[in-house]
Formats: C-alpha cells, structure tokens, sequence
C-alpha cells in the first residue's frame, strides 16, 4: 500500500490528529490537564484552519475514490470555521455545571467526529464512501442533540434526530441500490454516462430524498424544529451551519459529477422542492415563539436559497452556493452566538425575552441585529451579495418564475427578521428584563470575528472573486 | 436458478413494510426494528444486484458488508439514546415525547 495517499488527505488526517490528542487528555488527564482543555482544543483546531487555508493537498487518492480539488479544500476549510466558532461559543455552556463541565472533552470530540465525516462527504468520489461519511457525519450529531442528558428535551431531539437520520440514510440507500442496478459501479466517475430511465430515476428521488432530510428541504423538514429546540444551542449551532453545507455540498457534486445526463429530471425536481422549501419556512418562522425554533425555519428557507444555486449546473451556480454559504456561517453563527450567550445566562430561549434588551445589552442587540438584517439580505452587509449573486446565477439559467417567488419571499423573511429587532429596540421590556449578558472572551472573540466578516465580506470583492476562480460547471459528458 | 425479480419483489416489500412501521409504530424500538428493516432490504439489493448483473467485481457485496456494519453502530446509538429517553421519562411511547409542541 502507498502510504505517501494520506498526504492528499491532510486536512482529514489533522483532524483526526486533533481528535486523538483530545481524546487521550480528556480520557487520562486529571483535573490539571482539563483545565487547558478548551485552550488546547481552540488553538490547534484554529492552526488546522489555517492548514487548510495555506497548504492545500490536491489530488485523487485510494484509486480515485476520494478526490481533493482546491474547491473541496476550501469548503472543507469553511467547515472548519464554522465548527471553529462552535467550540468558541459552547465553552460557557460546557463550564455552566458541574456535570457537563465532567463531559467537556466529549463534546470536543464527537464534535470532532461528526466534521471528519462532513469533511470525507464532500471528497468522496464513490458512492460507498460518501454513504459511510454520511453514517460517519449524522451518528455523532445524534450524541450531540442529546448531549444535555438530564433534560427531556434534549433527549428528545437526540431521538428524533437518530431515528430520522438512520431512516433517511436507509432511503439514501434504498436509492444507491437500484443507481448500482443500472450502472454496475459506484464510481462517480463511472456513473457519469447515466441518462434518464425508469431504475435510474427512481434511484435517484430516493437517494435525492436521503439527501434532503439531511439539508432540510421541504418535504423532508419535519424534524427540523424540534431537534433544534431540544437540541444544545452549540449543537443547533453545528446543524444549523456545518452539517447542512456540508449536505448541500455533497448534493451539488453529485447532481454535476453523476447526474449530469438527467438534468432534465432533476432540474423539475428541484424547482418545485426549491420553491416549498422557501415558501414553507418562511410561512412557518412567522409565528415562531422560541428564538431557536425561529432559526430552525428560517435556516429551511436558507435552504431553499442554496437550492436555487445548486440547481443552476453552472460554475457561477457553484460560485454563489458556496459564497452563499460562507456568508450564512458568519451571519447565522454571528446570531447563534448571542442566543447562546443569553441562554447560557438568562436560561431563555423565548423571542419575549428580547424584549428591550438594546437597553441592557446595546453591543450584543447591535450584533443580532447585523446578524438578522444579512440573513435577510440588506445592503450593503453580506447577506445582500451572496442573495444577489444566487439571484443573477438563477436568472442566467432563465428561472424567472422561481426568481420571482425567491425575491417575494425575501420581502417576507424582512418581516418575520425585523420582527426580532422589533422585540429588541421598540418593545418596552419586561418586569424582569434580562439583565447585562457578559459571553466570555472566547465567545466574544467569535462574535467580533462574525460581525466583522458580515460587514466586510460583501464589500470586498476578493472573496467571491477567489471562489469564482475555482469553481465548475457541470462536467460535460463526451 | 430462482430469478432476481423474486429478490428485488421481497426486498422492496420489506423496504415499504419498513417505512410503514416507522409511520405507523408506537413504540420506539417498533420504530428501531422497521428501520432495521429498510437498511437489511438494501443490502439485499446489493448482494442480488452484484450476483446476478455485475458477478466479476464484488463492489455491491462490499456495499452490503459495510452497510451491516453501519447499520449495527446505527442502532446502538439509537439504543443509547433511547435508554436516555426512559430514564428522564420512564417511557419510551412515541406519542409521550411532545414536550416540545407548541
């Protein structure tokens, strides 16, 4: 065996490195080593980061079953943010009691864990391996959801999440299975002369279907709200950003690199899902009363955006997908980072606890209102950019009609987003307001670093320049 | 030699008798089983798949194998979690875990 492939995977191998080193503090540390812990854990993740940034490996490795392209490296590097930023904003969470603070290194590790599979996902290039880093990807976040053992709502979530993960990844498979029928490999590279007929259609709704539990669109969105409820705020966090990029990352690949013969089918599919994702989710986060479940619905209409730059087939398509994405991460991190650090001290998770709170706490009030004004797309943050270029890569395709009901729907999500910052700058405060919130100077150090990013990631034009240089279309089929 | 379309009628029943129970079961290992039944009808269709279409390469049968095992890690941790249920709870009904429906 070559031995000189795992190089091609340095960033999968530094995070295993990572998790090891975690691992074996947490598991024969005593109380000194556990203290530096969370350091340990932020510092060497963050130099991954950098890896990955600054030394890309590129290649093809085990006989083309996995394939690295500086695309893949830098969204894997983006992946890495994101999880980077949950770590900064779980710390308080996992210090609050005395029982969690037992289980802090576990966290960092399944963590840990759960992205190594998110990572393999989007390399794969054969479809057995993309399925077991789905496995290796969903299992974790089980653990995860459930992390807060001794209360029910987070042992609730757990087991919603793992039935509905182990039921989609047996619909994903159900799919796979009848793709292997009618092509006879599972090679991404020997599936591309697929065409459309009755087995390899059916094969792919279903393995579409797996997929689309996974990125919550709209028939597949049940679960969503509740696991993100239950759920941890840092573990909603992980869900809400990385593991749902890393799904739509997958799903891009696969629809060009396998299913390019059969756009045609697919391209209908995903008109009508792209429109119900966006249209249900936003319907739905109106009249949400708990912030997380807020963010729940208003990530599904996110969805439905990413969904209408995958299902361009264009490099500009992937361009503004994966521009979308990074400006997602910072926005919805940017406001997960204040819902955690309010819950963290307040105990509240309720969009009336808002009430007045520019009056006590005007910084973080000033972050979550930057956050939800990107999410909702205005000018000049962020937000509006990464909408704008989805918009111009649909419109390039001529997807006017879908156009239209994206761009009306964003009118709708302004209302229900400006309805937070309604709760926080007009709504006279409660009796019992939630006094001054004071996150930790890591959590602070992720909210400088969101907000900062959210205003100045739109107006710089290197980064979606960068993106565009390196970005595919379709692979055409000879 | 029994012809394939036997195996593929079997293994889809058994793959809608699956998505059936996970609708319709009360009881959360009920649950745990019917999805047991999904992932073993797959592997079915791999193994009859890789035998009577493709016999000289073996990829569906290594599809099979690894999807047993996967499956296997996949009920222990939905085992865990529903221990965990049981113990904050002292159920394990489906219709009882709504704490969170509003």
């Amino acid at each position: 065996m070559d031995f000189s492939n795992f190089l091609k995977l340095n960033q999968e191998a530094g995070l295993v490195a990572v998790l090891l080193v975690l691992l074996i503090c947490d598991m024969f540390g005593g109380e000194g080593p556990k203290r530096w812990l969370r350091p340990t854990a932020c510092t060497l993740f963050a130099v991954l980061t950098a890896i990955g940034f600054f030394l890309p490996a590129t290649g093809e490795a085990f006989g083309g079953m996995y394939v690295s392209t500086p695309m893949t490296v830098l969204m894997k590097s983006l992946l890495n943010l994101g999880t980077l930023f949950v770590f900064l904003q779980s710390g308080q969470w996992l210090r609050s009691d005395a029982a969690l603070r037992l289980r802090e290194g576990e966290f960092y590790v399944i963590t840990l864990a759960t992205l190594l599979g998110c990572c393999v996902m989007i390399s794969a290039a054969n479809f057995m391996m993309l399925y077991i880093a789905v496995e290796l990807a969903s299992l974790p976040v089980a653990c995860l959801a459930a992390f807060n053992k001794y209360k029910e709502e987070s042992a609730e979530a757990g087991a919603k999440y793992i039935l509905i993960s182990a039921l989609s990844s047996g619909i994903m498979m159900f799919g796979l299975s009848y793709l292997y029928g009618a092509m006879g490999t599972l090679y991404f590279d020997g599936m591309a002369s697929m065409t459309a007929n009755a087995v390899t259609v059916i094969g792919f709704v279903f393995f579409f279907a797996g997929l689309g539990f996974k990125l919550s669109l709209v028939p597949f969105h049940l679960w969503v709200a509740d696991v993100y409820q239950g759920a941890p705020t840092g573990a909603t966090a992980y869900l809400s950003v990385v593991s749902k990029a890393a799904a739509g990352f997958v799903l891009m690949f696969t629809l060009y690199h396998v299913f390019g013969g059969m756009e045609a089918v697919w391209h209908t599919l995903l008109r009508w899902i792209a429109a119900a994702t966006i249209v249900v989710g936003n319907l739905f986060a109106i009249r949400q009363q708990n912030i997380k479940r807020f963010f729940a619905f208003s990530s599904i209409s996110q969805a439905g955006y990413l969904l209408l730059g995958i299902m361009c087939g264009t490099a500009q398509g992937m361009a503004s997908t994966v521009f979308y994405v990074l400006v997602y991460l910072f926005s919805n991190l940017a406001a997960f980072g204040v819902v955690a650090a309010v819950e963290n001290q307040s105990g509240r998770t309720d969009i009336a606890g808002y009430n007045g709170f520019f009056k006590t706490n005007p910084g973080l009030a000033a972050i979550m209102m930057l956050a939800v004004f990107s999410l909702a797309g205005i000018p000049p943050l962020a937000g509006f950019f990464s909408k704008f270029f989805i918009f111009s890569a649909a419109a390039a395709k001529g997807e006017y009609v879908l156009l239209f009901v994206a761009l009306a729907n964003t009118v709708v999500s302004l209302y229900y987003y400006l309805l937070i910052v309604k709760a926080m700058f007009v709504n006279p405060a409660e009796e019992q307001p939630i006094g001054r919130i004071r996150p930790d100077g890591y959590n602070r150090l992720s909210l400088i670093v969101c907000t900062v990013a959210i205003v100045l990631i739109g107006i710089f034009s290197y980064f979606y320049e960068y993106i565009d240089s390196i970005s595919t279309g379709m692979k055409q089929l000879n | 030699m029994i012809p394939m379309e036997y195996y593929l009628t079997v293994s889809t029943l058994m793959f809608f008798i699956g998505v059936f129970g996970f609708i319709s079961r009360k009881n959360l290992l009920a649950v745990l089983i019917s999805i047991e039944l999904i992932l073993n009808s797959v592997e079915i269709n791999f193994s009859i798949f890789n035998r009577y279409l493709y016999p000289d390469h073996m990829e569906g049968m290594f599809f099979s194998l690894f999807g047993i095992a996967i499956s296997a890690a996949e009920s222990a941790v939905a085992i865990a979690v529903i221990i965990n249920i049981y113990r904050t709870t002292q159920n394990i009904d489906v219709r009882q875990i709504n704490k969170m429906k509003n």
